[in-house]
Order: C-alpha cells, then structure tokens, then sequence
C-alpha cells in the first residue's frame, strides 16, 4: 500500500498554516509534533461528555473515566511491549520521568558508588544524574562519543563495572540522531547487574520499541514528540525495579492507608502517580500512539528514513556544509554547519522563508562543546514531512548562504 | 546629527525596502561592514549574557563622548548591534540615556525577532545603557 501522505497532512490542521505569508515547512519536530485532529478532538471530547475524577467517584461518569483512562494504561502497555499495565507509570513527560528514576533510587547508591551517562545525551539525562551524585558522593562518569557521532563502546566496555549503580542512555540523539545499540548495552550493563534507564524521547515515534526486546529497567518517553499532548508522558519500569524506588511525589492517588502514625502506599502503578492525573491528555496520548500504530511504525520508518537520505544527500552538494553525525544508524533528525555561516543567522533567515528549523545547542551543551561547534542547524521530521518540503528547504538554504557569505 | 535625527534616518532607509528578506540583507551588509572591534576585547568581560550569538561590547570616553565598539559571531547580530552602534556612539552619556529606542520598532525590528533574539536585543539595550550610566556618575565624582 503506498504511504498516504495526502490523507496524513489533512489530519494536522496546522500544517495548512502560514508563515510570514509563506507555507510552512515544519522541520522541527525533535523539539515537538503537531497534533492531528484526533488527538484535539479526544481531549476536547474527555471535557465534553467524560470530565469526571478517576479511581474515587461511585458514580457512572468517574466509572467511565477511569475504564478510559485504564484502557490508556492498556493500550500503551501493548505499544511499548511492556509484560504488564502495572508498569506504565504516567508523569508529566521523559524529563520527569528520568527525575523519578533518579530520585527514587537515590537511596540505593552511595558515597564511592558509580553513575553513568553518556556524551550525547540531553540535559534532561544528565543533570538530575550529575545533581544526584553530588548528593550522595558518587562518581559521576560519562561514555565519550567518536568523531562520527556514535558511542564509543569499547570504553563503555571498560566503564561498567560493578561499582557502577545506573546506567542513563539515549535511545536517539536529539543533536545526531544516532540511533544507538539499546541492546548491546543492556547485555554488557547487565553482566555487572547494572540497571539501565533509556531515554526515548526522540525514539517513540520514528522507530519500533520492544521494552522487552531491549530488557532495559526503564524506558521514558513524551508524549508531545510523538504527536500527542504536551505535558504528559510515561514511565515504563520493570515491576520488579519499580517496587524498589521509593515514592517520587507524596499525596492522593498514591496513598495506600494513612494514620497519623504512619502511612502506607498504592501498589503499582499507582505508588508513583500522586494527585489527580491529567486524564484528558493521557487520552489524547493513546490516541496520539495509535494514529502511530495504525500508520506502522515500519512504514513511518521508511518515510522518514527516505526524507533523510534525500537531505542529506542534497545538503553534502552544498559548499561547506558540514553534516553534524555521520552514523549509518540514524533516523529522522539531520544536523548541520556551513563553515563561515553561524547557526543562528542560517535559522533566522530560514524561518523568515517559512522554514522551521532549531539553531543551538539543543539542550546538550557538552555534546556540542566536544564537537567544537558552538551550534548546529536541526532540520528534524514527522511523518507527515514530504519530499516537496526537502526540497523548499534545501532551496531556502542555499539562498541564505548566498546572502549570508 | 542629534540621536534622534540619527534615529529618524535609519527608519527612513528600512522603510525603502518592502520585503522582509530586503531588510535582512541590508541587515547582513551592515554587519559585515561593521568596523573590527580590537581584539583585546573580544573577552568574557565584554560578553553581553542573554544572546544566543555572541556579542562583545566596549565603550570608551573620548572628550565627554561614548565610543561603542562591537562584535558579533552572528552576521545579523552583528548588523543589529551596528544600528545601535550608528544612533548612539559618539553621544554624551545624558543623551544615551535620554534617548528613545522606538526606532527599532519603527523598523519592525522588535516584533520580527524570535523571542531569543528579542532578549539579546533587549540585553544589548540595557548593556549600552549600564555602560553610560557608569561614565555619567565618573564624570559626576570628578566635578
């Protein structure tokens, strides 16, 4: 069947918009998706007819709702191949995610233990990391990069040990898109029993993800990158490393018992969901991921996958362009520099051509350090991007060279 | 010419061009004509925060007048910062501080940028602005 790119754009009322009186070309979805109607019309039909608190009310409407919000749980468990729905957790997005991992096994390392992240990751992976070590007087370490942008696994290698208590990895470099080998290093940090988190922000919605398959501890995601709402996300956990964190937040929905002597909590996953959840954008969440899973995500691997050889391939005919992340592993995010031009006066000139584009640093501030770059240019896509629109900007940035050299 | 009349020019030639991409290349020639800043301060000390680019800005009193001196890595920044440059440099610090900077709205300047490059523009305000603040009250102190 061939891919149905006409019927997918009609589903983002956005991508009709204008910018500056020209069509937009969205190419900056690594920082968030546009929404189809079906995930606005769900959120907006939760408020319409279902509006009602979950878990408490004995009544039909609070009983629909929790069957919905539950069915989410459901839904997602199966996307993500995840053993069981107990260990879907639903947080605010990957970055509270990673801070409830951090926090809650805080109490399991200690002064000389060891934490490890790697250079590309975002700083969203990395600082909670860094903060918490310096709490608790572990060892902070990082597995470097190699020039063409893909983790040096021979010192990951010589980096994990036993000492080692959590090891925090990309599965997609945000900067590069490397896509990298989850597996490999789930078997080497698994020798040393070492619990692996990963970071799959950037993954969730361009590539297959078998939490089972990569038998990480954790996997976190947002659902705002995967054309979903902004302000939720996920947490998925192997029971049996959920039930040894501790509570990440304290109040409502978690509460088992309480007495003012002592208070016992929920069982899973409701030990680290306190308060009310956001409901309405959990649902928007699963109706975001299976606008996905009906696609295919294989499909929408090869759309995205033939979007960035083209671009790439036109961009390397340009003069001095340099392209930032040359692993033959990598999926839809494409970062670049042209020698002479910095990233910022590209970016503004391109936005004012109706190309949406991200210029920096990308959140990963020692990545780019060690690249001796002070920024790229991200042009980063969804699978609702054309070839039409590789080309628009590839013009568009030939022309800002040109007013630029 | 008075910072305002200075002010008054510089809108008149952005008004000539009609298109936005006329006005950033115009923007772009501006920056690339802008006169080399000495390199002993092109220093942290020089760098004004709240930039995505970087921008180096010294000032230095010749006979009761401030001389702004800038650089930028950014072409468009660096154009920027050349019409603040063009309107305020060579001025008695109680002109800069008297002056007016509605001509970068006049120009459309401030609602054209990103919110980051609206930031840095308002950080390279306040900056040109600290700075003759500080040769005013030197100036006071030796009366």
């Amino acid at each position: 069947m061939d891919y149905p790119i006409n019927q997918i754009r009609n589903d983002f009322p956005i991508l009709s918009e204008k910018v500056y009186g020209k069509p937009l070309v969205y190419f900056d979805n690594g920082a968030t998706t546009q929404k189809p109607r079906q995930v606005i019309d769900r959120v907006i039909k939760y408020y319409y007819t279902e509006n009602s608190n979950v878990h408490r009310g004995a009544h039909q409407l609070s009983n629909l709702a929790t069957q919905a919000f539950e069915e989410a749980r459901n839904y997602i468990a199966r996307f993500i191949h995840a053993a069981s729905p107990k260990e879907i957790i639903f947080t605010r997005g990957t970055t509270e995610s990673v801070n409830l991992v951090c926090t809650g096994i805080q109490h399991l390392i200690h002064a000389g233990d060891e934490v490890v992240v790697t250079a590309m990751e975002h700083h969203s992976n990395l600082v909670p990391w860094q903060q918490m070590c310096e709490k608790q007087g572990a060892v902070f370490r990082v597995i470097p990069v190699t020039g063409r942008g893909e983790l040096d696994l021979p010192e990951a290698e010589k980096i994990l040990s036993n000492r080692v208590k959590i090891l925090a990895v990309t599965h997609i470099s945000n900067v590069l898109g490397t896509i990298n080998p989850i597996k490999k290093l789930v078997e080497m940090a698994h020798r040393h029993h070492i619990p692996v988190l990963v970071d799959g922000a950037q993954a969730i919605a361009h590539i297959h993800v078998d939490v089972q398959e990569l038998d990480c501890e954790f996997y976190a995601f947002s659902a705002h990158k995967a054309y979903g709402p902004m302000g939720v996300g996920v947490l998925y956990g192997k029971s049996s490393w959920l039930e040894k964190l501790s509570p990440y937040q304290y109040g409502g929905e978690m509460i088992d018992r309480v007495t003012f002597e002592k208070t016992t909590f929920n069982s899973l996953p409701y030990k680290f969901e306190a308060g009310t959840p956001n409901v309405a954008d959990v649902l928007g969440m699963e109706t975001a991921l299976r606008y996905i899973g009906n696609l295919g995500i294989d499909s929408i691997q090869r759309h995205e996958d033939a979007l960035l050889e083209l671009a790439t391939h036109e961009l390397s005919a340009i003069p001095d362009v340099r392209i930032i992340g040359q692993s033959p592993y990598k999926t839809a995010v494409l970062s670049f520099v042209v020698d002479g031009i910095h990233p910022y006066d590209l970016g503004t000139l391109l936005d004012q051509m109706g190309i949406a584009v991200r210029t920096g640093n990308h959140c990963a501030q020692p990545l780019v350090e060690f690249l001796g770059l002070t920024g790229t240019v991200r042009a980063s896509f969804g699978f609702y991007n054309t070839p039409e629109e590789v080309a628009m900007f590839i013009q568009s940035l030939k022309k800002a060279v040109l007013m630029l050299k | 010419m008075t910072i305002q009349e200075k002010s008054t020019s510089v809108v008149n030639e952005f008004s000539m061009f009609d298109d936005w991409m006329d006005k950033y290349a115009y923007l772009i020639e501006l920056g690339k004509d802008l006169p080399v800043i000495n390199t002993e301060y092109k220093t942290n000390n020089h760098l004004i925060s709240g930039c995505q680019s970087r921008v180096w800005l010294h000032a230095e009193e010749v006979d009761g007048k401030i001389i702004f001196t800038a650089d930028s890595d950014a072409v468009i920044t660096k154009g920027i910062v050349s019409l603040l440059i063009r309107v305020l440099s060579g001025h008695r610090a109680n002109e800069i501080l008297e002056a007016d900077f509605n001509f970068l709205e006049k120009i459309g300047l401030q609602e054209h940028l990103s919110p980051t490059r609206a930031n840095g523009l308002a950080s390279m305000i306040k900056q040109i602005q600290l700075y003759a603040k500080a040769f005013q009250l030197k100036s006071k102190q030796k009366e």
